[in-house]
């Protein structure tokens, strides 16, 4: 009996262990083998998964419907860029006018320069929280979705720090496949931790009903601002990630439009799944990519259409509504993945520890 | 002991409690039993600090607690099985029952009450990784009342816990309320089911309209004219 009840941890800790080394094996061959524009695609993956994971923190685990997410990617985005950013190369962007002086010689090495991000945009998100996690649901989505309107409206008009609407170019390409897929590995196990601690039960509990969590004694108000803070802190560091990937920023990405393809992912993945959404991050990624061809100029055998944007977004809308009426769970509900649901299905006997999917 | 002294809470224009004084001595079950909208969960949920008082006094073992955070009160041993089966659905059932250990610290000691639960509530042991959203109403309400007593308790307050049950869990519900006090632990205990509230109860009260009209001995409330006609459903 003792043997029994013990053997199906170790096995656990060992597909883990396989499926970690089997993974750090696969970035290693990607990194080294793929062509660039694939592993543009694939480190974009990792900082969806990101976005997704912070979003879905509050969304999803916490139950508050947050519509503010890009503008917490923004404020991580020109954070980390201007803070790593070289002076010459700042100095190069600011034509209209120039930059502030005490902003010039502000110079971080990539690492501390992302934590800042973080750090900047989980301090705003913190104070929006006290101020707006008072309201009831829809008036939280609506305060939530102006902040993020205003920053981009702010970032658009302080020319002399964010160079406005022109936007910065030039940002050094810090962010390689490692960091990007360490980054999402460190944060997801963060949050694995953090929603089996009493903090993610108190989150949950919120969820599910806020007057009985309160009448356990769980401060609601305060764990609410918590979870806020710790999802707008991972959205910074998803932006500071997402500005030394593409190289280039300007107020017009971080138009609310970017939080709906976030929301996208966490839907279709599973309000309150860790597991869906990273799964969803992935596959939204790179289906995107994969379906460009729907933008431009389709041969449908008998004629052939003109291109049109954006009918990708199209068919990813048409998705979204086909899953919120015929799975209103997503991919996973708000179940998690475990090994033991791979022998369930009966994928683990036959297969062995070494082969277990990658992954986490 | 518990002790409310001249306890007023207004809802905006509503006088909800007009200054009630109740005694809640150590070891007993006291009921609370009234119409609705009398002020019953009203007076629950102010003694837990879920609604804030406009006056008046909660007294616990001689400390005034009146405007302390609930997490204290629940950490001073008083907790409430809130009304309405108020279980956390999307939670399985051993989640729901930590979050009853919520401003609890020590871990062992949670996990011997958690076996005082399940021995109490067998039915809650064999689906402990079941979602609390998939059972029935009984057995929501025993998990209610399982996840108050991972508080460890001193004083249980149950606001309408038969609310909406068959007669079986009715009786089962009332069962487990005596063996709970036998065991030590005080009860306050709020019942639209006055008869049987009154008849395990060692002393009642009965309000109306945010106010406390008559209190004594269960037993002799039970037989009262005026409180027959007006509760008990008895010409
Ligand atoms: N949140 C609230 N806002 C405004 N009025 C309230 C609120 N809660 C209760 N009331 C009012 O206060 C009065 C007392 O309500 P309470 O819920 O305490 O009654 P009760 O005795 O528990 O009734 P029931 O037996 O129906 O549960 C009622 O008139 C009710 O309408
Ligand atoms: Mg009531």
């Amino acid at each position: 009996m003792n043997t029994l009840q013990k053997k199906p941890m170790s096995r656990d800790a060992m597909l883990t262990l396989g499926a970690a080394v089997i993974g750090l094996v696969l970035l290693f061959v990607f990194d080294s083998t793929f062509d660039r524009f694939t592993m543009q695609i694939f480190k974009l993956c990792a900082i969806n998964i990101i976005l997704a994971l912070s979003l879905n923190l509050i969304n999803g685990f916490t139950g508050l419907f947050s519509l503010g997410h890009a503008g917490f990617m923004a404020v991580g985005a020109y954070t980390c860029a201007l803070l790593a950013m070289t002076p010459d190369q700042k100095a190069t962007n600011f034509v209209l006018q120039p930059i502030a002086p005490w902003l010039l010689d502000l110079h971080l090495p990539f690492l501390p320069a992302l934590l800042v991000s973080g750090l900047i945009a989980g301090f705003i998100g913190w104070f929006l929280g006290v101020v707006a996690l008072r309201l009831r649901d829809d008036y939280l989505a609506i305060a939530t979705l102006g902040f993020s309107e205003i920053i981009r409206v702010v970032l658009t008009n302080t020319q002399s720090i964010t160079n406005g609407s022109l936007g910065l170019k030039g940002i050094p390409r810090y962010t390689t496949m490692w960091w990007a897929w360490g980054s999402a590995v460190v944060i997801t196990l963060f949050l694995v931790l953090l929603i089996k601690s009493s903090y993610g039960r108190a989150f949950k509990s919120i969820r599910d009903n806020e007057i009985a969590a309160e009448s356990m004694g769980v401060d609601v108000f305060g764990m609410k601002v918590l979870s806020f803070t710790i999802s707008s802190f991972l959205a910074g560091i998803a932006g500071g990630l997402l500005a030394h990937y593409l190289t280039t920023i300007d107020p017009k990405q971080f138009i609310f439009l970017k939080t709906f393809d976030i929301l996208l992912i966490v839907v279709l993945g599973g309000v309150g799944s860790i597991t869906g959404s990273i799964v969803a991050a992935i596959v939204v990624t790179i289906s995107m990519e994969a379906l460009r061809f729907l933008d431009g100029p389709l041969n449908l055998g008998f004629m052939v259409t003109n291109g049109v944007p954006g009918l990708r977004m199209v068919f990813f809308s048409a998705l979204l509504m086909v899953v919120v009426i015929f799975r209103q769970q997503g991919l996973m509900g708000t179940s998690e993945f475990s090994w033991d649901s791979l022998s369930r299905i009966g994928l683990l006997p036959k297969r062995g520890p070494k082969s277990g999917k990658g992954g986490e | 002991m518990l002790s409310i002294k001249n306890l007023s809470v207004h809802y905006g224009g509503i006088h909800a409690l007009r200054g009630i004084s109740l005694d809640v001595p150590a070891g007993k079950i006291v009921t609370l039993v009234g119409a609705n909208g009398a002020g019953k969960s009203t007076t629950l949920n102010s003694i837990m600090g879920l609604v804030k008082a406009g006056g008046g006094s909660v007294c616990w073992n001689g400390e005034e607690i009146l405007g302390s955070p609930t997490k204290a009160i629940v950490e001073s041993g008083i907790v409430l099985v809130p009304e309405g089966r108020r279980i956390f659905p999307n939670l399985t059932v051993d989640e729901n029952l930590s979050l009853g250990a919520y401003a609890r610290t020590n871990k062992d000691e949670v996990e011997a009450d958690r076996e005082r639960v399940f021995g109490l509530f067998p039915r809650l042991k064999e689906r402990h990784k079941q979602k609390a959203g998939t059972f029935s109403g009984g057995e929501q309400q025993m998990l209610a009342v399982g996840r108050a007593l991972m508080s460890k308790p001193k004083v249980l307050m149950m606001d309408e816990p038969s609310l909406g049950l068959a007669p079986l869990f009715v009786g089962m519900i009332f069962d487990i309320i005596r063996q709970i006090n036998a065991a030590g632990v005080t009860v306050l205990l709020v019942e639209q089911n006055a008869k049987a509230a009154l008849e395990v109860a060692d002393t009642g009260y009965v309000m109306e309209t945010g106010t406390i009209i008559f209190s004594g001995n269960g037993k002799d409330l039970l037989v009262d004219d005026r409180v027959r006609k007006a509760y008990l459903g008895e010409a």
